[in-house]
């Protein structure tokens, strides 16, 4: 039996000429995420910004949209989005956040099942107050940030410095053009979305470190070699593992994606985007070639290294 | 390398078996598994996101707790000046205290003297702080008492350890399985009910304080002129539970409260087949209650639920018994419903719903379907693609994925752990995620023989090398997935779970069970070059 071979043999591809291309179209993109962000903002679910959300089954599909909208802003319930969905009678509701404190977040559930009457099947009802809402946004935001900072930390201590500033970058690079997408598409930011988030930096630094271990395995053999050269071997002999690893990686989020369900669709694609696009290509174009401009050349590693071996044979040898 | 002893290779079988096998317990049908030895009756709990069920978050309001505080200090600062036979004036609440004005001068040091014993310190009298849960000032004539705010802190987390047990006896009633509450930080609680269609009657029973109390309805003023003018001392206005509400002058003296009550259950009257609730005092209660009927034959009493009056029957002849009944034109629900809240007994302070997630059935079931054709269909997809570009390396790698996969359960299972939709999610991204570790091996022994090494020393070196690589890429991905455990909450916390899981089960598999493989098709084929 052949086997599939995506990438040949001893590819050669100049990544880091490439960087003049990347570099740009990174800052251009990431440019475009951050006005997206300002001006569209994010499409808080109500985790964020409080409210209710009844996701309600009409059986045989006996919906009429237009008689639920018009029950529903007969209760002046102030903002009330009423979305079609599936197509099996299925409608969710969202009502933003009432005025009068906690207590009356929970009327509004009342009202609307005493709106919509018998004979419909409640599938999900949330409904989060102002209190908590804040909180769960302030513990999102914080969330981030540690893992972000815990990330930086262990990398400083496996690596040198400038592999995990440049891991941090390349990181933030991708949580930029995540939240961009998340703002353009007004795709729900609610808790998951911070899960989805997470995990795509998880996945993302985990391919940057594959590259980035053999950097500084290349950096430990070649001494001397020039550093693009370098750079550009170690992305070439890992970009068979990136690419297969990349492939197996879109099936699974592919069956997510479509098979996963609604309750988890919005987790599903903002992954799909953040790990399957983003990801690997920041790892590749941006990491590695950023490590060039934070001063990792084959000359200082070198003598690093030849310091630190210099410090540990002196201290044997006393 | 990939030279195993066989006690060793036995071993990593062994583990790995054994973890896969804890999984079953959770397969058993429930008759079978309540059979099992306590320490195999570990199981994966499914959350509420897929078998359907109420999540409510309820809050102890601190303001609530100081308001109830305030009013116990008030009435305890009247009993004190009353027993010490002191003159005073203007004894009320002024925003965050107590004040009272000595009528003379001269009374004025034993008073204060007297109202400081009304200060005690937080965590009762064994306590070592030295903190006081009052504080009691002095200026001339004029005395105020106003709780710390340590005081209304420890309050607020006593007054979540009573609420807990009260609101545990009126779950129980409903007669739902394995519901769970906890407490959540310091003025939280939390409770989940599975499988419950309908959480309103929940939260109906979740935000009633339940405060039962029996008083006399004060006869020498209408309530209407109660309302323009100024209602006698010692009565308030209390409306009936009705539509439309019903003024009553009630005092505020208290003959029998709920406290007293032994039991209360839904009955029928027997003349009118209305439902009511009827009830039984304690002893004290009993005598209480007698002696006020006794007292007062004619007058009306009001029975009162959270400043509510439910009904005001007159007094026809003294109540000896020590029992009685409620009548309010309830429903047999409603009747059902005041019994579980009576026998339960009163909240301290009143509770307020601030984060409710309800799942129906019919989602939960949905979500379950979803969430078992995307993992069959992801592992499908990823097992091809592995065999196609590794062949019997590929077969290696499903193999030890699959291990993998039962091991996530497995462990799940032992932690008893909750299963969530996004923590299905987070078993199929590990799938995607764990034959990286294999990618990483493979691509390194090819790497390895292409450089000019013989077929066992390529897959040796390959093995060596790529376990580095495998190790520091999981430990970030592991802080992601331990800082969204710590953040998280509900499905989050679920996905956080299994994806924290996965990740060490991943790096497990890679050093022990894919190398064993190897190692015994090393072993059988003694290849002379490398299959991939």
């Amino acid at each position: 039996m052949r086997l599939l071979r995506i990438v040949p043999d001893d590819t050669k591809f100049d990544f880091m000429r490439f960087r003049r291309i990347s570099f740009p179209i990174s800052a251009l993109l990431s440019i475009v995420a951050l006005v997206a962000f300002f001006t569209l903002g994010l499409n808080f679910g109500i985790d964020f910004k409080g409210g209710t959300l009844l996701e309600v089954r009409y059986p045989n599909a006996a919906l009429n949209i237009g008689d639920v909208r018009s029950k529903l802003e007969a209760l002046e319930l102030g903002e009330v989005q009423i979305q079609e969905i599936g197509g099996d009678g299925e409608v969710l509701i969202r009502v933003a956040q009432q005025p009068g404190g906690e207590q009356a977040q929970q009327a509004v559930v009342g009202k609307v099942r005493a709106a919509l009457g018998d004979g419909v099947e409640y599938r999900r009802v949330e409904v989060v107050g102002p209190r908590v809402s804040q909180e769960l946004l302030s513990y999102g935001i914080v969330g981030l940030m540690l893992a972000v900072v815990c990330i930086l930390v262990y990398l400083w201590f496996r690596f040198e410095w400038q592999f995990a500033l440049g891991a941090s970058i390349a990181n933030f690079h991708d949580i930029v053009l995540t939240i961009g997408f998340m703002s353009i598409f007004q795709i729900d930011f609610d808790l998951t979305s911070v899960a989805a988030l997470l995990t795509i930096l998880g996945y993302s630094l985990n391919d940057t470190i594959v590259i980035y271990d053999r950097i500084r395995e290349m950096l430990r053999r070649y001494k001397k070699m020039p550093t693009d050269e370098l750079l550009n071997a170690s992305i070439n002999s890992t970009l068979s593992r990136s690419v297969i690893t990349h492939v197996t990686v879109t099936l699974a989020l592919l069956a997510l994606v479509l098979f996963g369900g609604r309750a988890i669709h919005s987790f599903s694609v903002t992954m799909m985007f953040g790990v399957v696009l983003v990801g690997t290509y920041t790892s590749i174009f941006i990491a590695s070639p950023l490590l060039i401009y934070l001063g990792v050349t084959t000359r200082t590693m070198a003598e690093r290294a030849e310091k630190e071996a210099s410090s540990r044979a002196e201290r044997i040898t006393p | 390398m990939l030279y195993f002893s066989k006690w060793k290779a036995l071993a990593i079988l062994a583990v790995s078996a054994i973890i896969c096998l804890m999984v079953v317990p959770s397969l058993l049908p429930s008759k079978a598994y309540d059979h099992l030895p306590g320490f195999l009756q570990r199981k994966i709990v499914l959350g509420l996101d897929l078998q359907g069920g109420s999540y409510i978050v309820l809050q102890v309001d601190s303001a609530e707790v100081r308001k109830a505080r305030l009013e116990q200090l008030r009435d305890d600062a009247r009993r004190v000046l009353r027993d010490a036979k002191v003159g005073y004036t203007g004894l009320n609440i002024q925003g965050d205290a107590v004040q009272v004005r000595i009528r003379d001068g001269q009374d004025a040091e034993a008073a204060y003297t007297q109202l400081r014993t009304l200060s005690q310190p937080i965590g009762g009298a064994m306590s070592t702080s030295g903190q006081l849960d009052t504080d009691v000032t002095r200026d001339g004539n004029l005395i105020s008492l106003s709780p710390t705010s340590t005081g209304v802190q420890a309050r607020t987390i006593q007054a979540v350890s009573q609420s807990i047990e009260i609101i545990r006896k009126r779950i129980d009633q409903l007669g739902t399985t394995e519901p769970s509450i906890q407490r959540q930080g310091a003025d939280r609680i939390q409770v989940q009910v599975p499988g419950l269609q309908d959480p309103s009657r929940l939260k109906a029973l979740l935000g009633q304080t339940a405060k039962l109390t029996f008083r006399l309805v004060d006869n020498t003023m209408s309530p209407q002129q109660a309302l323009q003018g100024r209602p006698p001392a010692g009565t308030d206005v209390l409306y009936s539970d009705s539509n439309p509400p019903v003024p009553y002058l009630i005092e505020q003296r208290v003959l029998v409260a709920g406290e007293d009550l032994t039991d209360a259950q839904p009955s029928f009257d027997p003349t009118t087949r209305e439902p009511v609730v009827t009830f039984r005092f304690n002893t004290n209660g009993a005598r209480r209650f007698a002696e006020a009927t006794q007292a007062n034959v004619g007058r009306p009493f009001a029975i009162i639920l959270d400043n509510k009056v439910i009904s005001a029957p007159v007094i026809r002849e003294p109540i000896l018994g020590g029992s009685g009944q409620i009548s309010g034109s309830f429903t047999v629900q409603a009747a059902n419903d005041l019994a579980i809240l009576l026998r339960a007994g009163a909240l301290p302070v009143p509770l307020q719903v601030v984060e409710e997630r309800t799942v129906g059935p019919g989602l939960g079931a949905d979500s379950i379907r979803a969430g078992l054709i995307a993992s069959i269909v992801g592992a499908i997809a990823v097992a091809l693609f592995m065999i196609a570009t590794y062949g019997i390396f590929g077969v290696v790698a499903v193999l030890a994925v699959a291990v993998n996969v039962g091991m996530i359960f497995g462990v799940l299972a032992m932690l008893g752990a909750t299963l969530t939709l996004p923590g299905i999610a987070g078993v199929v991204l590990t799938v995607g995620i764990a034959v990286d570790s294999n990618v990483l091996i493979y691509e390194r022994i090819r790497e390895e023989a292409r450089a000019g090494r013989s077929a066992i020393s390529a897959i040796d070196a390959g093995f060596t090398r790529a376990l580095a690589t495998i190790l520091d890429s999981n430990i970030t991905t592991f802080i992601a997935a331990a800082v969204l455990f710590y953040i998280g909450s509900g499905p989050v916390r679920g996905f956080a779970i299994t994806f924290g899981i996965g990740i060490i089960t991943t790096v497990f598999t890679a050093f022990t069970l894919t190398r064993l493989m190897v190692a015994l098709w090393v072993r059988w084929r003694r290849p002379q070059r490398v299959p991939i």
